[in-house]
């Protein structure tokens, strides 16, 4: 069994809880993007660009046949990529329904809420909204 | 006139008042635009609290004190550029609007299909896209002089491009992504000999040294306050007063007339030809505290002081073995930029945010250097008077970090 997207929040919550000051925040961040698995080249297209971010990130993702849906995504950026993979880290592999009504609080809990400002060049609001509006496809297919 | 850094930083409020993420503020982001110093800010306070009035409207006492102090910044403005004539100022809302008010009149009385536009590789889009358009407007060439690996223009291939029928050069002073200085004479010299006319962008340059419009010899020049310690939403076209009186009006309304029936519009003179519409009055008013602040200050001096800046930045980050540079001139004002090989410079901007450091990441709106230089974009570091050594020190010290959290 899975654990749930709140479960996952809680336990990242819990791993930044102990991290004080923004080096080690940002250290952390960079190593989860270091852990995102390789992202296929096939989806080096445009249509995958997530818009609204300084650097390319790219987003996909696929139904499995268990109907979870799994994340690739990618940036040349190291802490974009790093932001994008901490979202992966919570969204991936689970359903499309409990995606779409996941509240994600978790950014402002562990002191990163400015990054969700419309306006910030990482465009992390925008990640986000694409890792939503991807499940709300698949929830209708 | 001495040049004292504490001194100088002691009339810029937010230098020690703002505080980032905690730290005390070094901004370093001078080429996107100035801090400024108390008398601006209280000088626009001061006009809204006991001042603020329409301009050259008004029969009441209030409007004709606004209209006086108003035309007084354009009088001291042409002091300033070393005596030009007041009504050949144009106050626009930047330096962007200048080009695109040149970009659309100049072509109209002048240019005929067939005739090229010069541009060069290192201008910000403000100086390539209004001349694109205006090339589709009037079936107009745009010519473009490359730039070298250095970031200077390559003359060797001036002489060519001169002889494809060039009528207007359209070029900046000093560049905004590399902080090159360009041979300016060269390019005017170089029209004068063909006849053509030139529009000199000096956005970068009047933040760094003193102009005289007259010995430039350029036919258009413009520029921003915002970049000279001045109010942002203001800048200025200067131009040949022949010419300006031959161009039509580029924008139409209310104060640019003369008398308007519904049969036929008659124009006003210069300068109000070009200023319609109700002005960005309060900055206009306080742009006289700039020039009276710039006044104070020996710019040659303070151009020592960039200069040893930007030599110990250099140097600094020299010793960091990932850094690349970008912009390599001999002649440069005091911008430096970088990258960290392999890294976004979002990555470097983020961090050096953390500490404090306000820097400018990205393509600058110079996408086509970019492009030369094979990046997506660059780190851009630039000092202004009020810097001091103790802060590009902790700048080295911040890229260097950043190194070492970002390329392991």
């Amino acid at each position: 069994m899975n654990k749930s997207i709140a479960q996952l929040q809680d336990e990242l919550i819990e791993v930044f809880s102990f991290l004080d000051d923004w080096e080690d925040k940002y250290s952390v961040i960079i190593d989860y993007g270091k852990q995102l698995l390789p992202f296929p080249e096939e989806f080096k297209r445009d249509e995958f660009i997530v818009k609204g971010c300084q650097s390319r990130v790219w987003v996909v993702g696929e139904k499995m046949e268990n109907g979870d849906i799994h994340y690739h995504a990618d940036s040349d950026a190291i802490i974009t990529k790093g932001l994008v993979a901490l979202v992966l880290s919570i969204f991936n592999n689970q359903k499309p329904s409990e995606i779409v009504h996941a509240n994600l609080d978790f950014f402002e809990k562990i002191g990163l809420g400015s990054h969700l400002t419309p306006t910030r060049a990482n465009g992390l609001l925008e990640m986000i909204k694409r890792v939503k509006n991807i499940a709300q496809t698949f929830e209708k297919s | 006139m001495d040049f004292d850094v504490n001194l100088i930083r002691q009339q810029f409020p937010i230098l020690s008042e703002a505080t980032v993420h905690g730290k005390p503020l070094v901004y370093f982001d001078n080429a996107a635009t100035t801090q400024k110093p108390s008398s601006v800010i209280d000088a626009i306070s001061h006009y809204y609290r006991t001042e603020n009035a329409n301009v050259h409207r008004g029969v009441h006492d209030l409007s004709q004190r606004a209209t006086l102090n108003f035309e007084n910044t354009r009088n001291e403005l042409a002091r300033y550029l070393e005596n030009i004539d007041p009504k050949t100022i144009i106050f626009t809302k930047g330096t962007t609007e200048s080009i695109n008010l040149v970009a659309h009149s100049y072509p109209i009385a002048f240019l005929k299909p067939g005739d090229a536009i010069l541009i060069t590789e290192m201008e910000h889009h403000a100086n390539i896209v209004p001349w694109q358009m205006a090339c589709e407007r009037h079936g107009l060439e745009l010519l473009v002089l490359p730039i070298t690996e250095k970031g200077e223009w390559d003359l060797n291939q001036l002489p060519a491009l001169l002889e494809k029928n060039v009528k207007f050069i359209a070029c900046s002073w000093v560049s905004n992504a590399l902080g090159t200085i360009n041979p300016i004479q060269t390019m005017v010299d170089a029209a004068r000999k063909i006849g053509a006319k030139i529009l000199v962008d000096g956005a970068q340059a009047v933040g760094h040294f003193k102009i005289d419009f007259k010995s430039l010899d350029a036919d258009f020049f413009v520029f921003s306050a915002h970049k000279m310690f001045g109010p942002t939403g203001l800048g200025f076209l200067i131009g040949k007063e022949e010419l300006l009186d031959q161009m039509p009006p580029y924008q139409t309304g209310g104060e640019m007339i003369q008398e308007v029936t519904f049969e036929k519009t008659t124009f006003n003179g210069l300068p109000f030809k070009f200023e319609t519409g109700t002005p960005a009055i309060a900055e206009v008013i306080s742009f006289q505290k700039s020039l009276q602040f710039l006044n104070t200050i020996s710019l040659e001096k303070a151009h020592q002081h960039e200069s040893m800046l930007l030599k110990r930045a250099t140097d600094g980050l020299k010793e960091i073995p990932e850094v690349v540079f970008f912009g390599t001139s001999e002649q440069k004002v005091s911008v430096l930029s970088f990258n960290l090989i392999g890294v976004h410079p979002f990555d470097v901007g983020t961090i050096l945010d953390q500490r404090g450091i306000a820097i400018r990441t990205g393509h600058h709106c110079t996408q086509p250097i970019m492009q030369k230089f094979k990046v997506p974009g660059m780190c851009r570091a630039s000092f202004s008077i009020y810097n001091t050594i103790e802060e590009v020190d902790y700048f080295i010290e911040s890229v260097k970090k950043a190194a070492k959290m970002l390329c392991s």
